[in-house]
């Protein structure tokens, strides 16, 4: 069986409109992103106290939301399916700068008792500090960062630089249009989110350096050719690969995201989402960026793709 | 022609018996993180201020008590700290100032440099590398500290390490603990015991200060009572330095009052006793107390010197109370003032529930990839399929054999193994067909399939490795168990998509006599 027949799209022409479209897309989210007031972060990076209730018999989040003290600030949330009777409470932080971490878990915990809506069971309390959160965001940006630093000397070192760039561009927008769908669809920034970011920066990497790879072995049984000719040739050659990857890890995540419980949720889009992005930036973008950074002379072969070659 | 697949197979069915045997029973082997586990997780900064305070303050005890000592007396109006780590003698007369340096020398020189303020009286700066050093002694013995009561609360497997970039904050893990609050309270008690003499008792502070004209006197100190048994509550009037501190304290157990209520038993080091039996014989029918976190926990009369020294500190405990503090004072005091920076409670029914969840979903996603490699692939997708189980098998094997811990993002990491196996396979497939297409036979089409594809398979999976090794390095806990999985999956996976699937494939090429012209048809993929 087979989904391509020796497929033979011309790829690298649409080059300038799937760099426009990416453009469009990345400028409008983060105009609507800047407007609405940044990315909303979770307690994680913004300091603040989550708790998660199961209560024993069905009970309204409204009826929550009435006893949770200081309602006002608070998000009460249903999660999971609705016979679980499972409600998130989210306190954000208090605004001093001393605060009493385990105050805000114990008042909700006295006030739950005591307005009697039910037997209940702390499932899990989160509570963390505002120095504390700006830890973990500084160590999350520096992670990828350092994750994309790295990434961009190796494959600098194995292929050549405009390829590097390349990579690093397309994983760059990867991160980005998935941190829009993310805001877009109403998720808050956590710790396991920049992991899966992280993540995608692999899979994206990863995606691109398949035809890259391919690339560099075109290059040498033809020589003369242009490169956006032999960069076209090599995504044909290599698209099965593409689509079925893509195809599968997206069915091994959509596992994650629908069985995978509460916790993983937000984890799994942020996988879901990068897949379906990272294998659209692998085709149209990396390569583009590859093909218009690379110096307009290159059929000859430059000194570190010859380097690579010896390897 | 494939004379060494023998071999081949006795190496894999080696890995696989090894990592079997290292997992197996999994509820043992495999150690489940404190998200999967329940438990509590906990982020605290040592206030390291609070070492630099208390060596200023010792250091301003001891000059007013050499200024006071030394023959002639030294005569000051007052030595007091004006920072954290400075402070100065005021008030001695220019006739007794060139004493002073010689007088305070001995005791401070080692620590501070001696300055001069904007009123020309002698200032004394903590040197910088004495503060530096006074701080992460602070951190290390807190760290210490913990240590040893975490280990008494009997928790299996419990850490406590250092954390962070900042180099005062301290993360405690206890796995499986479900009293919360109980941990918290004997992790963050200060114990910090001292006895001092009572200078004064009263109900509040205004009666207590009035005999002093309403001001506390320079060497003392009000601290509040810890409550009667009839519930009230006295103020009292004490003398700032300890007749006996608490790192002269040798045992602490619980025991019983003479109402047989819980109380904490003490006895002190030889060098404590020795100034015990000292201050009790020059204060017989005077007032001691005994200060346990800045509170006077009981203020009893002396009746005569007491030269052995075995201390009992009652109060209104309850047994648990009780038990919690003779376990904080047998661990000492704490050299600093904690705060909470992160605190995570996990249920365990949380825990259960997703180890369940974690183990459904990568069996859904195990099986929906299984089902369509074996569609698109045909029997070559047993070989992705094998070499799948056996990956995420030697990942198991590899991550019990190091004592690694299993997360709930590191159950996330296993499902992306799954990926990246499948993504090598593929990669694998997907080159056999095209070198079959070019009309190669079958034995020559898989050699160059995998020969062709490894360098790919390389490059992607180093990179993919300088990304799990950042992720490692800035994660923190959980995170941590993802990059781990990730780190060993890519690993594992160059084993076993690459050795293990050709192996494969030559088993069953080897089974076709060699050169038979239908040969590459029967290679189903």
């Amino acid at each position: 069986m087979r989904i391509f027949q020796n497929p033979n799209y011309d790829f690298v022409r649409w080059r300038y409109h799937a760099l426009a479209f990416s453009a469009i897309l990345i400028l409008t989210g983060l105009f609507t992103i800047v407007q609405r007031g940044g990315l909303p972060l979770g307690v994680d990076f913004s300091g603040g106290t989550v708790l998660t209730v199961q209560f024993n018999q069905p009970v309204s989040e409204d009826a929550v939301r009435a006893v949770v003290p200081n309602a006002k600030d608070a998000s009460v949330q249903r999660i999971g399916p609705a016979a679980e009777n499972k409600i998130m409470i989210r306190l954000p932080q208090a605004a001093e700068a001393v605060v009493d971490l385990e105050k805000a878990a114990n008042d909700v915990k006295t006030a739950l008792t005591a307005a009697n809506i039910g037997s209940f069971e702390i499932r899990s309390t989160e509570s963390i500090g505002p120095v504390m959160g700006a830890d973990l965001r500084k160590k999350g940006i520096y992670a990828t960062l350092a994750s994309l630093g790295g990434i961009l000397v190796y494959i600098w070192f194995r292929f050549r630089f405009s390829f590097a760039l390349g990579a690093v561009v397309a994983t760059f927008h990867d991160v980005i249009v998935t941190l829009i769908f993310l805001f877009w669809f109403g998720y808050d920034l956590s710790l396991n989110i920049v992991a899966a970011l992280l993540t995608i920066t692999g899979y994206s990497v990863n995606d691109t350096i398949v035809i890259f790879d391919r690339v560099r072995e075109n290059q040498r049984t033809a020589k003369k050719r242009p490169l956006a000719d032999v960069v076209n040739e090599s995504v044909n050659q290599t698209l099965s690969r593409t689509v079925i990857t893509a195809g599968m890890t997206f069915l091994a995540v959509i596992g994650l995201y629908l069985f995978g419980g509460e916790v993983l949720r937000g984890l799994a889009f942020t996988l879901l989402i990068g897949i379906v992005f990272g294998t659209y930036s692998t085709v149209f973008v990396a390569s583009a960026i590859a093909i218009i950074m690379s110096p307009k002379v290159s059929n000859e072969p430059t000194a570190s793709a010859a380097k690579a070659r010896r390897a | 022609m494939y004379k060494n697949l023998r071999w081949k197979f006795l190496i894999i069915g080696a890995v696989i018996l090894i990592a079997g045997w290292a997992i197996i029973p999994p509820s043992q082997k495999i150690k489940l993180g404190l998200d999967l586990k329940g438990g509590v997780y906990l982020v605290m900064q040592v206030k390291t201020d609070d070492a630099l305070q208390a060596e200023t303050e010792t250091a301003v005890e001891q000059i007013k008590e050499a200024l006071r000592t030394a023959s002639p007396p030294i005569p000051f109006t007052s030595v007091r700290a004006t920072s954290l780590t400075e402070f100065t003698v005021e008030g001695v007369p220019p006739a007794d100032a060139q004493r002073l340096p010689a007088v305070a020398e001995p005791i401070v020189g080692t620590a501070f440099n001696r300055d001069t303020a904007a009123d020309g009286s002698p200032l004394f700066k903590m040197k910088p590398n004495i503060a530096v050093t006074r701080r992460s002694e602070a951190v290390n013995q807190a760290l210490l500290t913990i240590d040893k009561r975490v280990n008494e609360l009997g928790v299996a497997e419990p850490t406590v390490a250092l954390y962070g970039s900042t180099g005062d904050q301290i993360v405690v893990s206890l796995p499986g603990m479900t009293d919360v609050d109980h941990a918290k309270r004997v992790i963050r008690s200060t114990a910090r015991l001292d006895i001092k003499m009572v200078e004064g008792e009263a109900p509040d502070e205004k009666t207590l200060l009035a005999a002093h004209g309403g001001k506390t006197p320079e060497d003392m100190q009000v601290v509040p009572g810890s409550g009667n048994r009839d519930g009230t509550r006295s103020v009292y009037l004490l003398k700032k330095a300890p007749i006996v501190a608490g790192n002269e304290l040798a045992s602490a157990k619980i025991t019983q009052d003479e109402i047989g209520a819980p109380a904490v038993a003490f006895s002190l080091k030889p060098g404590g006793v020795t100034k015990f039996s000292k201050a009790t014989g020059e204060n017989v029918g005077r007032q001691m107390a005994i200060v346990l976190d800045d509170r006077v926990q009981s203020a009893p009369r002396i009746q005569e010197r007491i030269s052995q020294a075995d201390v009992r500190i009652t109060g209104s405990f309850t047994p648990q109370e009780a038990q919690d503090l003779a376990l904080v004072l047998r661990s000492g005091a704490l050299p600093a003032s904690l705060s909470y920076q992160q605190q995570t409670e996990i249920g365990p029914t949380l825990g259960a529930d997703s180890v369940r969840e974690g183990i459904y979903a990568s069996l859904a996603g195990l099986a929906l990839v299984t089902l369509f490699m074996l569609i698109y692939y045909k029997m070559a997708g047993i070989n992705a399929f094998v070499s799948i189980v056996m990956n995420l098998l030697i990942l198991l094997g590899f991550m019990s054999y190091l004592g690694a811990v299993m997360t709930l993002p590191g159950v996330a990491g296993l499902i992306l193994t799954i990926g990246v196996g499948v993504d090598s396979n593929v990669l694998i497939f997907e080159r056999i067909r095209e070198e079959l297409a070019l009309k190669k036979g079958a034995r020559q089409a898989v050699a160059a399939g995998f020969d062709r594809v490894f360098t790919t398979i390389l490059d992607t999976h180093v990179a993919s490795l300088i990304s799990a090794g950042f992720l490692f390095q800035f994660g923190t806990g959980p995170i941590r168990g993802f990059a781990t999985t990730l780190f060993f999956g890519l690993l594992t996976n160059v084993f076993t998509a690459v050795f293990v699937s050709r192996s494969l494939f030559e088993l069953i090429l080897s089974r076709k006599p060699a050169g038979s012209a239908a040969q590459h048809q029967h290679l189903s993929i």
